[in-house]
């Protein structure tokens, strides 16, 4: 912080080399794919198709779900594996403003409801539909929902002190008895099938290329401001706390701070941004359905972090990316392999990378004896 | 036809008391079945089983299968089974033997939807007085739920000559219920209602209740009906007993759920209280041991098909030492090197599952296996009408409790036991005692997955048989185990059972899905008060 006349955010983006390729490397990607998309014609080399603008994104709202998972996980020390669930949330969220813009255009044409509820014989939008016609009021729930369940549910756990490996089961069984519940059709939210067959958001046609290249310039800059926000909330005095509760909680607690309210907090701002992720991911895939609650999914994004390196954000993002690469490529050439790739991924990753790529990175570069500090912090951290 | 046979008949045409006229042509009876009109064929049905002979049952049910032709040269009604040349046939009047004919040569007596239920009701009727003892009591049973009024008469004629007293029982509660139905007589009906209040079970209250239901619609043309009076007090207090039955049915069923669930927790139990480890491939465990199963199965039938009952008991040694060979290798391989970091381990045996799972559907493919119940473990036992359990759940909770009883005093009563319990105490002292605690930790390791396997066996026989087995129940068994807390069995069993029968209490008022959502929320709200389970272990061990 030696810049502070250059405000706060430059000191943000300046502070570590990690934080400032990262930053540039965002903003380059978030300006360069919309324009070679759209500008650059289709003949040239330099052209980015539009499955990739989309595939893409996808992999951006992924960065933004591993790195909310990296802010509790890689600097307070909670493991959640049911992360998937605010990512679903938000993603509903935004799936029900969707399906109310679709209007009488269903199959139905039924301007009151969605096209499932008419083929279920129901005669009223349910009140918990209410209010979704509206952007605004969507986004905000996008926010709302997961921030509010994971208050309730972190308030419940983290009173009661529940911590390591049994917070990792409770959050799963959290999930799964969302899934569960979402695959209801009585619960009006589509059942089975989810969500889907979107027109248009806020009245833009959402398979113009336009709309695409504009989700994906929103979906980078999210990812940007996530990580500004998680930068400026690990490298604050809340921030130590939260690292002090990771490395010694009990130690932390006898010193006299109220260690289940920092969970709390950014547990909540956690999930608020996996909430985000997710209401990004809907108008790119064009569907949300309850398999996004599944168990595995969740458990999945920790693996991205896992890869990328825990506890530096960037790692998260970059684990994020270069393990759904990774599916993307294998599901479609090798789809026998992938599932063993992928376990096999989680067993090398614990065994000889505990550190990520990122980790790996950093000790190539430095000089032998400077790598055993985190090495040795390592052990002392889980400690018995 | 000869001249006893013809005797017969007509001794059985005067027990059916005039019903039948005196001699029934079956030939010209059969031939009517192939005419047009549906009435004129009821009346051959009705005819044919008035005759009560066994070739009437032998054209009936060949007509039930479509196996009943009419020759196209003599036009004589033949009963025919394809065979490789065209047809075999035989006279359907006498049973003679007719050769082989074409195709060509016959035309199939078509039956309809409505004529088949007919057919079927009236084939019930005839077997009542089948020598076959079987027959006799499927057929007492078929006829339950008749309209016919001719099945009284037969039922009281049957009646009269049963030696056997199941099938008597059964004949008489079949009577009773038509009788109740379907008779003229008021006295007769009120008697028969007085005998079926005393049944427990559902058939009989789905007959009360329909009378109970037709008398209250006739109830403006006679205010004080006795029928219906008796009918509804019938109906409470079937209705009542069924209630209670009920209720022990749900307990049967949640121990069953729970010694399911027991036997897939008990594993994680024992490597989650004495390693500290969670492993997430316990379900891989369990649904290796199914695959087990399924290859013993499959051994027996290929070389000793004659013993294939017995295949399920070298199941179960099989699969404790496929899993837990399995269990050995991979604490050995993979988690002994991530001790003291029960997240990490986590994540590992995810990934372990995870190839475990693939490895198993490249190697058997992503279908179903079938797992066949040996005979001693099909079929159910009736307690009353109200209560039926069968014999799969019956050895599954009797399994668990071996299982359990051998873990106990495995854990309670060896050498083994004895140096796991030093180590899950203070694995410090006890390495410095002399104790491998290397050895002791690979051990108890095979020994929680192998118990998975075993679990993977009875599983085997309730579930299908396929790569996400052990998905299926993971989640589930966790919350046995946070439910009951580790480090005690007895915290496990508690879990399991409570858990397992509050589920099968809560399923018929919310629905199955429902009720396993409220079970999540509830055992989250449970750890508010008690965040190490039911029976946690208090003190230092706790810090462990």
């Amino acid at each position: 912080m030696n810049k502070e006349f250059a405000g706060p955010l430059t000191a943000l983006i300046t502070a570590s080399r990690g934080a400032t390729i990262t930053v540039g490397l965002l903003l380059i990607v978030a300006f360069l794919v919309p324009v070679a998309n759209l500008l650059v014609p289709e003949t040239s080399v330099f052209h980015v198709p539009n499955y990739a603008v989309s595939l893409l994104g996808k992999y951006l709202c992924f960065a933004l779900l591993a790195m909310s998972v990296d802010l509790i996980w890689g600097f307070c020390g909670i493991l959640s594996l049911g992360h998937g669930a605010f990512f679903a949330l938000g993603g509903y969220a935004m799936g029900m403003y969707l399906m109310r813009q679709i209007g009488d255009r269903g199959v139905y044409g039924n301007a009151h409801m969605p096209d499932f509820m008419v083929f279920l014989d129901w005669h009223q939008l349910p009140w918990y539909w209410y209010g979704f016609e509206s952007f605004a009021f969507a986004i905000l729930m996008v926010a709302v929902v997961p921030g509010a369940l994971a208050f309730v549910f972190g308030w419940l756990a983290f009173r009661a002190r529940v911590t390591g490996v049994y917070f990792s089961i409770i959050s799963q069984a959290m999930t799964f008895a969302l899934l569960l519940a979402f695959f209801r059709n009585d619960m009006g939210f589509g059942g089975n099938n989810g969500l889907t067959d979107f027109k248009e958001i806020l009245g833009f046609d959402l398979k113009s290329n336009v709309v695409r290249a504009t989700l994906f310039f929103c979906s980078a800059l999210s990812v940007l401001a996530g990580y500004l926000l998680c930068r400026f909330i690990v490298t604050s005095k809340f921030g130590r706390l939260l690292v002090a509760v990771r490395d010694a909680e009990n130690r932390t607690r006898f010193l006299g701070y109220r260690v289940e309210y920092y969970k709390l907090l950014v547990f909540t701002v956690s999930a608020v941004l996996a909430g985000i992720a997710g209401s990004l991911y809907v108008p790119q895939v064009g569907i949300i359905n309850p398999g996004e609650f599944s168990p595995a999914n969740s458990i999945e994004i920790v693996i991205w972090v896992a890869v990328g390196g825990r506890g530096y954000l960037h790692g998260a993002i970059l684990g994020a990316v270069v393990v759904n690469y990774a599916k993307t490529y294998f599901t479609g050439a090798l789809p026998e392999v992938w599932l063993f790739m992928l376990g096999g991924l989680f067993i090398a990753t614990t065994l000889f990378l505990p550190q990520g790529i990122v980790g790996l990175m950093a000790k190539i570069k430095k000089p032998v004896f400077v790598t055993k500090t985190p090495k040795a912090a390592l052990t002392l951290g889980v400690g018995d | 036809m000869n001249l006893p046979r013809f005797l017969l008949f007509f001794w059985i045409a005067i027990i059916l008391g005039g019903l039948s006229p005196a001699f029934a042509d079956l030939g010209a009876d059969t031939n009517k079945l192939s005419l047009k009109s549906t009435k004129t064929k009821i009346l051959a049905i009705e005819r044919l089983v008035a005759s009560g002979d066994d070739q009437a049952v032998a054209i009936l049910q060949a007509f039930l299968v479509g196996n009943l032709f009419v020759h196209t040269l003599d036009k004589t009604p033949v009963i025919g089974r394809p065979s490789p040349e065209g047809y075999h046939i035989k006279s359907a009047v006498n049973g003679r033997d007719l050769g082989t004919v074409k195709k060509t040569a016959l035309k199939k007596i078509r039956i309809n939807n409505k004529l088949r239920k007919i057919v079927r009701g009236a084939l019930g009727g005839l077997t009542l007085l089948s020598p076959d003892r079987d027959l006799r009591l499927n057929a007492a049973k078929s006829v339950f739920k008749s309209h016919d009024v001719l099945v009284i008469v037969l039922l009281e004629k049957a009646i009269l000559r049963e030696t056997d007293d199941h099938v008597l029982a059964a004949m008489k509660r079949s009577l009773a219920a038509v009788q109740a139905t379907n008779s003229t007589q008021t006295a007769v009906r009120l008697s028969a209602i007085e005998q079926l209040a005393a049944y427990t079970d559902q058939d009989v209250r789905t007959v009360i209740a329909e009378i109970v239901g037709k008398e209250q619609t006739s109830e403006a043309v006679d205010p004080v009906n006795p029928v219906r009076i008796a009918a509804e007090k019938a109906l409470s207090g079937i209705e009542a007993r069924l209630k209670i039955w009920g209720y022990v049915a749900s307990i049967f069923q949640g121990l069953s759920l729970g010694s399911v669930l027991l036997l897939a927790a008990m594993g994680l139990a024992i490597t989650f209280g004495v390693m500290g480890v969670i492993n997430m491939a316990h379900g891989e465990m369990v649904m290796l041991g199914a695959y087990t199963t399924y290859l013993v199965q499959d051994l027996f039938k290929i070389h000793l098909a004659a013993y294939f009952d017995w295949s399920i008991l070298l199941a179960i040694p099989a699969a404790f030492v496929v899993a837990g060979a399995t269990g050995v290798i991979i604490e050995r391989s993979v988690i002994r090197f991530l001790y003291g970091r029960p997240l990490e381990t986590l994540l590992a045996t995810w990934g372990l599952s995870l190839m475990l799972q693939q490895l198993v559907r490249s190697l058997f493919g992503p279908t179903n296996q079938e797992v066949v119940n040996p005979s001693w473990m099909s079929g159910a036992v009736e307690i009353t009408g109200g209560l039926t359990l069968t014999y799969n759940r019956i050895w599954i909770i009797v399994f668990a409790i071996l299982v359990l009883a051998l873990v106990t005093f495995l854990i309670k009563k060896t050498s083994f036991g004895l140096r796991m319990r030093a180590v899950t105490q203070n694995r410090a002292m006890a390495s410095s005692m002399g104790i491998r605690t290397g050895w002791v930790d690979a051990m108890t390791f095979g020994l929680g997955s192998g118990i998975a396997g075993m679990a993977g066996v009875a599983l085997s026989q309730i579930d299908n048989v396929s790569p996400n087995l052990g998905q299926a129940y993971i989640i589930d068994s966790f919350m046995v185990v946070v439910f009951g807390g580790v480090g005690n069995l007895w915290g496990t069993v508690v879990g399991a059972l409570s858990l397992g029968i509050v589920n099968k209490f809560l399923e018929p008022l919310s629905g199955a899905v429902l009720a396993k959502i409220l079970i999540l929320i509830a055992v989250i709200l449970f750890i508010q008060k008690r965040p190490r389970g039911l029976f946690a272990l208090k003190g230092r061990a706790m810090e462990g």
